[in-house]
């Protein structure tokens, strides 16, 4: 089958600095495909590319088998688009604004189905300047849905909403690809990645790191944590009984090994040995939150979730922080 | 209802639910038109009455303060918000999108007229004159021109929070030096060489014509096409320099 879109080495630049150097990557019709990375990793500029906004400097770039650079209005008609940031006429109430933009499109979905499906039809008939931002963000994600598309992009579509939006976000992004549509997102949030995508790529300076199903990233990474209280004046020992090296975080101790049977072997065995208790004992495979951080390279020296939290490496700490361990 | 009405529609819906900009580009005009009819109720300017002149006068700041500063500020802030954005990815055409608000102006700016035009016949003692269809060409070419000049200079602006600030200083001044408030003739030598560089005087001095002669003079036609050359300009630096996407 036709891939819905098709990324071959595709470079842009901007001032000097690549911003995307060299990406590639086929999305199947009816596909939900997440592009995950850091801001400035490039996100934006991908998506904006196969948008038709921007012009790439060098690769191969189809949706739908066409160039979406200068693409016309038939090409338009089949693609919905919802930005990371875009306005909507503020006199203007969702009913109307979703009416004016149905009309636009060929085979438009009825309105008030629209509506529903985002959950807006409370506010369907208050102007949008007085709408909250979450709302607004429905009627975003609702303008890029009214015209029926085969391919939908979505660039950050949940950013600023609360739990309970973005799971019913979620539920309709899941809809549409059952329906059919092909979903390309750019998300930041790794638990929305794994809620929604069959395959997900992680972008790092302009460059993909990895591509995969969330949970064949995870199994490629090949690691376990072992966790544990311990007091420090036994770090070196633990270090050398385990062969890894020890992180520390307070009372604490975290160790990344390949081989958790053999490691936690050695581990309880010098521990009966010593009448030494170890606190908490948990072995944890990686979540996909800590196969990102590592990939994007913000986990360098520190474990993932305190790294995050620490550096605000991320923009939303606390997301990461509370899904961080699984 | 056809795409194009249906995006016209939505056009004057917009206008009159956005009081700020209608008191702006629509009643201010009018606004000005009153004062100088209380101000200058019983002056006579080169043996004519006033009222002869700040009528038509007032008939170009409307097409000024609605064409040019209302497509501006308009697009600007549509601009900055991320609207046009979103519009051109959809299949509308883009030069349908512009057409509806263009005509949309257009349609504002025709009632606006009206009002001049009956404010000064019932209230001024100011007849419209016979050739009453010199005047809607007239108002119509400005129009034109100024629609052109209003979306060029959308290029200019860099923000929306400036729009109006800079939209007012370009046009401000010109709509002073250009006679809209006295004839054009009396002003000193240096303002005048600038008005007559300048688009709008030429306008006003066609449009005083009509009012007081009956009809545009054959040595101010020239001057017409000054109107048209700063038009023409306008629209090519539109068509060339239009942005769609946020600048600031």
């Amino acid at each position: 089958m036709t891939p819905a879109i098709e990324i071959a080495g595709l470079r842009k630049g901007y001032a000097g600095r690549e911003a995307l150097r060299g990406i590639s990557l086929d999305v199947a019709p009816g596909e939900i495909f997440a592009l995950l990375g850091p801001n400035g990793a490039g996100k934006t500029t991908t998506v904006e590319i196969l948008e038709g906004y921007r012009r790439a400097d060098a690769g191969h770039v189809r949706v739908l088998g066409r160039d979406p650079a200068g693409a016309g209005p038939a090409h338009r008609a089949r693609v919905g688009i919802v930005l990371q940031s875009s306005g909507v006429y503020p006199h203007m109430s969702p009913r109307e604004v979703l009416t004016l933009f149905a009309g636009y499109y060929p085979r438009p979905r009825p309105v008030g189905e629209v509506l529903a499906a985002v959950g807006l039809e409370p506010s369907a008939d208050t102007q949008v300047r007085l709408l909250s931002g979450g709302q607004r963000r429905r009627l975003d994600v609702a303008l890029g849905l009214v015209g029926d598309p085969e391919v939908i992009f979505l660039d950050e579509p949940t950013t600023g909403f609360d739990p309970e939006a973005r799971r019913a976000c979620w539920d309709v992004v899941a809809g549409l690809a059952a329906a059919g549509t092909t979903v390309f997102l750019t998300t930041h949030y790794m638990d929305e990645a794994r809620a929604l995508a069959g395959r997900v790529a992680v972008l790092r300076d302009g460059e993909i790191v990895a591509m995969g199903r969330p949970h064949e990233l995870v199994a490629e990474a090949g690691t376990a944590e072992i966790h544990l209280d311990l007091d420090p004046a036994l770090d070196a020992t633990l270090a050398e009984v385990a062969g890894a090296p020890v992180r520390r975080h307070g009372r604490r101790v975290s160790l990344a090994t390949a081989t958790p049977t053999a490691t936690l072997h050695a581990l309880t065995g010098w521990a009966l040995e010593r009448g030494v208790e170890l606190g908490r004992l948990e072995v944890l495979r990686p979540s996909l939150e800590d196969v990102y951080l590592t990939l994007t390279g913000a986990d360098e020296g520190g474990s993932a979730t305190a790294t995050a939290a620490g550096r605000g490496v991320e923009t939303h700490p606390r997301e990461i922080q509370g899904a961080g361990v699984e | 209802m056809s795409r194009f009405g249906r995006q016209l529609r939505a056009e004057q819906l917009l206008y009159w639910r956005n009081r700020g900009a209608a008191f702006f580009t629509f009643l201010l005009p009018l606004l000005l038109l009153g004062l100088l009819g209380v101000i200058g109720r019983d002056q006579t300017v080169n043996g004519r009455p006033y009222a002869d002149y700040f009528v038509p006068g007032m008939l170009g700041v409307a097409v000024v303060m609605t064409t040019f500063a209302g497509l501006a500020i308009t697009l600007t802030i549509r601009r900055e918000r991320g609207i046009l954005k979103r519009v051109r990815g959809t299949p509308l055409p883009p030069a349908e999108y512009l057409a509806a608000l263009v005509v949309s102006t257009a349609l504002v700016l025709a009632l606006e007229a009206v009002v001049v035009l009956a404010v000064g016949r019932l209230f001024l003692g100011v007849d419209v004159p016979g050739a009453w269809w010199q005047i809607v060409l007239l108002v119509v070419l400005g129009a034109c021109c100024f629609a052109g000049l209003g979306i060029a200079v959308t290029r200019l602006v860099p923000s929306a929070e400036g729009s109006s600030a800079v939209v007012n200083a370009i046009y401000l001044p010109v709509l002073i030096v250009s006679g809209s408030f006295y004839p054009v003739e009396d002003l000193p030598t240096a303002l005048r060489v600038a008005a007559e560089a300048l688009p709008l005087s030429h306008l006003l001095t066609a449009l005083q014509d009509v009012f007081i002669d009956g009809g545009v003079e054959r040595s101010h036609l020239a001057g017409l096409g000054v109107l048209v050359l700063w038009g023409l300009a306008g629209a090519a630096l539109a068509a060339r320099s239009f942005r769609w996407e946020p600048q600031a």
